[in-house]
């Protein structure tokens, strides 16, 4: 397996606060890794300084063998990099299509062309209908997004992630504010689009359940620094990371 | 948003569209000189909102561009009477400034961005103000002719009377509208709303945010510097209040009058604009309280413009 | 040498109105989060009222100014009572928009109540006169008025750094999540910040009264330039603030001096390269 993306050494301070404080990490391909640990502990930020919202004070951090860091956020998603947002980040104007639509036609090129029909670009359309079918979303298509329920929102925001076809994907808390039935759908829809779609998906998650029904790896993550990672049975096992979790149902 | 234009609205925007064409021989030279400001304000309108409606950005210094616009084909016209040639040297020299101003103002907030706008639109006022050589100063451009549409060898139309400007003014404004039409509905509208509803997300699709803020800011000031060239051959002056925040704000109220969501808000804003100017100045001089107001109303309670009341 | 020294005090000065007024901006966005477009009419309206106390009514000069501070305090008052407050949780789009509407409103509103034409009331005598300096006269004024924008700055320092209001408005400025959830009246530190904010702005208008055209259309040059500051020191930074009214209020006055046609477009280089160079401001953290 190799290595998608490695963060060597890599620091970020706000202020007095060190939010990372030295992580060193590797994302191999076709592993499904959770990233957990307690609030504050920097896994928004790591996602934040992957995929170029925010760019290290120290380190370096590489995709496909290439330094990307202190790359723009867009040109990394043309490598290959995507994520979902924790607080519902959609285009909630647009019909549901067209949320799905724009990175595809971005990936495609197509996203600056002035002067031809929406309804004319056919591949494109092909394509985001499909991605609505896959996510289960193919009857909302001309809602709003914005119309959406809070579970379907997160769908929509699952389907926009993996829209631009990423090699690596980051979501952030995919499950959050779900009813047990929404949850459910999603888990569902990860592991099939994980399997189906050569995405390696990275899961920054709080709910356990979620974590060990779905990840290959865990790294857990305490104080900007990574405290443990191991497969599921090892993480369950260590005392270090029951510690951190005082109070938390971790040794289901 | 892909708005299907409906059958009653395409028939409605048909038969304005003959009416406007049938005008001269129905109205008198005041109503056609009204008719092509409203068509000149239309114009300026929907490239502002192209701006803020589709884009997501407040700029309060439209006018400077539409100055530029003005300024540049009259100064064409002096020197050569021709006028497709002014009008493009205008608008070639409106997107020029909105290309350069546009490179200092989009990689900024939506705040900044608005005060920068205001802050741009009133540097190009003290330039036309100031550069007396150029711009005339205070007293302006003065006796610029209505030049005639000259195609070397092919045609030589004269435009003395007010109708055959009107019909000029007519159909470019008719080629303007039809093509921002296909702008909005393409995959470059579409990337521009998507930039107005989330910024992050848009460069999570792989936009790259900036490039696409500047394209719809040079955009919106051809569509300036086009309104503002159609001005000098018909008023034969150019003054510097054109380029002042106050000719800022009327693309800014007919579109907030019109409808900011609605594609084709702006045009029937213009209309409004005039309509309520017309009323408004046979009582009072002080015209622009006036104009705040309305926008100080529609802000507090009509958002939406004329357009959210037939939504319902 | 004296001559270029000599500019720089009169820089000073000038430096000193655009710092009240980018002083009030700066403490209303750093707290409400509201860019108040019409700042500088606000600027105006206080420099009208005090035309009017003390060159109209004739009132002392010591009491026409905080009559006009109050005035348009009041004015501030209602601004943001009666409008601001009931569209903060929409688009900010809007707010922006709705203080342009204010800002067509006012200016042709002192039009119709004090007619077009501009005033220049006297200077007060105490105040009027010249020291000599570096071998040319400067006006007693100017120097009063560096005098009041110096204090203004060191009592605002001591305001938010040593006063139970100051930290409650830090607080609120912070998180105003936070500030309600500790028992802070959030609404009301509003209100009090704009109406404070506003004051400073007629604060400003007020003192130039003596000394600078009273006219329809100097709120709106005022706020541009009010603007350039804030984009040269950072929204937010009252020391940037600071810093800055006094760099283009220094380098404005050498503007004058050696480029004299280029005189108003001179700041918009400045702010331009700025803008270039360092987006974020010269101060942004």
């Amino acid at each position: 397996m190799s290595d998608l993306l490695t963060i060597e050494g890599v620091r970020k301070r706000f202020g007095h606060f060190a939010a990372i404080d030295g992580v060193d990490l590797m994302l191999p391909a076709g592993r499904l890794t959770a990233i957990i640990g307690p609030n504050g502990a920097g896994k928004t930020t790591l996602i934040n300084l992957a995929t170029g919202a925010l760019f290290p004070d120290s380190g370096a951090i590489h995709f496909k063998g290439e330094a990307i860091t202190h790359l723009a956020t867009h040109h990394r998603v043309r490598k290959g990099l995507s994520r979902s947002f924790q607080i519902m980040n959609i285009f909630w104007r647009l019909p549901v299509l067209e949320n799905v639509l724009l990175p595809v036609l971005s990936r495609r090129g197509r996203a600056g062309a002035p002067l031809s029909r929406l309804e004319r670009e056919k591949d494109a359309v092909a394509e985001a209908e499909q991605i609505l079918r896959d996510i289960g979303l193919a009857e909302a298509r001309d809602a709003p997004a914005g119309a959406l329920s809070h579970g379907d929102q997160r769908l929509l925001e699952l389907g926009i992630a993996i829209a631009p076809r990423p090699e690596l994907c980051f979501l952030d808390e995919p499950s959050s504010g779900l009813t047990p039935v929404e949850r459910t759908t999603v888990l569902t829809l990860i592991r099939k689009l994980s399997a189906e779609r050569h995405t390696t998906f990275v899961i920054v998650e709080h709910d356990m359940d979620v974590v060990f029904s779905l990840a290959d790896w865990i790294v857990v993550m305490n104080r900007g620094r990574v405290l443990a990672e191991g497969s599921p049975a090892q993480i369950r096992a260590k005392r270090e990371v029951r510690e951190v979790y005082l109070g938390e149902e971790l040794s289901a | 948003m892909i708005e299907r234009t409906s059958r009653p609205l395409a028939l409605v925007v048909g038969v304005v569209v003959l009416a406007l064409f049938l005008l001269p021989l129905l109205a008198g030279r005041y109503p056609l000189y009204l008719a092509i400001q409203i068509l000149i304000l239309s114009v300026f309108s929907l490239g502002f909102n192209l701006l803020f409606g589709y884009t997501g950005l407040l700029s309060f210094g439209q006018a400077g561009f539409f100055a530029v616009g003005a300024y540049g084909c009259a100064k064409i016209l002096l020197a050569v009477p021709n006028l497709l040639l002014g009008l493009a040297g205008g608008v070639v020299a409106a997107g020029a400034a909105a290309l350069i101003l546009g490179i200092l103002s989009v990689r900024h907030t939506r705040i900044y961005f608005s005060m920068l706008t205001l802050a741009f639109g009133m540097m190009i006022y003290s330039i036309a103000w100031k550069w007396r050589d150029f711009t005339g100063g205070d007293d302006g451009l003065v006796g610029i002719p209505r030049a005639p549409i000259q195609i070397p060898g092919l045609l030589n139309l004269s435009l003395a009377t007010m109708e055959r400007y009107y019909y000029v003014v007519l159909v470019v404004s008719i080629l303007a509208i039809l093509i921002m039409h296909r702008l909005v509905r393409s995959p470059l509208g579409l990337t521009l709303q998507a930039i107005r509803d989330s910024e992050s997300r848009a460069e999570f699709a792989g936009i790259p945010v900036r490039r696409y803020r500047l394209i719809a800011f040079t955009i919106a000031g051809l569509y300036a510097g086009l309104a503002g060239a159609l001005l000098p051959p018909l008023e034969n002056t150019v003054t510097p209040p054109i380029a002042h925040w106050s000719t800022s704000a009327e693309p800014v109220l007919a579109t907030l009058m019109g409808g900011v969501h609605v594609f084709g808000g702006p045009i029937v804003g213009a209309f409004l604009f005039f309509m309520i100017k017309d009323i408004i100045v046979r009582f009072t001089e002080y015209w622009l309280i006036w104009l705040g107001v309305i926008v100080v109303a529609l802000v507090m309670g009509f958002r939406g413009g004329v357009a959210s009341i037939f939504a319902r | 040498m004296d001559t270029i020294a000599f500019q720089g005090l009169i820089g000073l000065s000038l430096a000193m109105y655009l710092w009240l007024i980018s002083a009030g901006l700066t403490i209303i966005f750093g707290v409400l989060r509201i860019v108040n477009f019409a700042h500088g009419s606000l600027f105006m309206v206080g420099a009208y009222l005090a035309y009017t106390f003390y060159g109209q009514l004739g009132l002392p000069f010591w009491l026409a100014v905080p009559l006009s501070l109050l005035g348009t305090g009041l004015l501030g008052f209602v601004m943001e009572r009666g409008f601001l407050r009931r569209i903060y949780g929409i688009d900010e789009a809007y707010q922006l928009l709705l203080t342009f509407g204010f800002i067509l409103i006012l200016d042709d509103a002192v039009k119709l109540i004090w007619g077009g034409v501009f005033k220049i009331p006297p200077i007060p005598g105490f105040l009027d006169g010249a020291w000599r300096v570096f071998g040319r006269a400067f006006p007693v004024y100017n120097a009063f008025i560096i005098a009041v924008g110096l204090a203004v700055a060191a009592g605002l320092w001591a305001l938010f750094e040593k006063t139970w209001w100051g930290r409650t408005v830090r607080a609120t400025a912070s998180d105003r999540e936070m500030a309600s959830a500790i028992g802070i009246n959030v609404p009301r530190v509003f209100s009090g910040v704009f109406v404070f904010g506003s004051m400073l702005a007629a604060l400003g208008g007020a003192l130039g009264t003596p000394v600078r055209v009273v006219a329809p259309g100097i709120g709106a040059a005022m706020i541009i330039q009010a603007f350039i500051i804030t984009v040269i020191g950072g929204l937010g930074n009252l020391k940037g603030a600071f810093v800055s009214s006094l760099i283009v209020g220094i380098l404005s006055a050498y503007g004058t001096l050696f480029f004299p046609v280029f005189e108003l477009f001179f700041i918009f280089v400045i702010m331009a390269v700025v803008l270039l160079v360092r987006p974020q401001g010269l101060f942004a953290r």
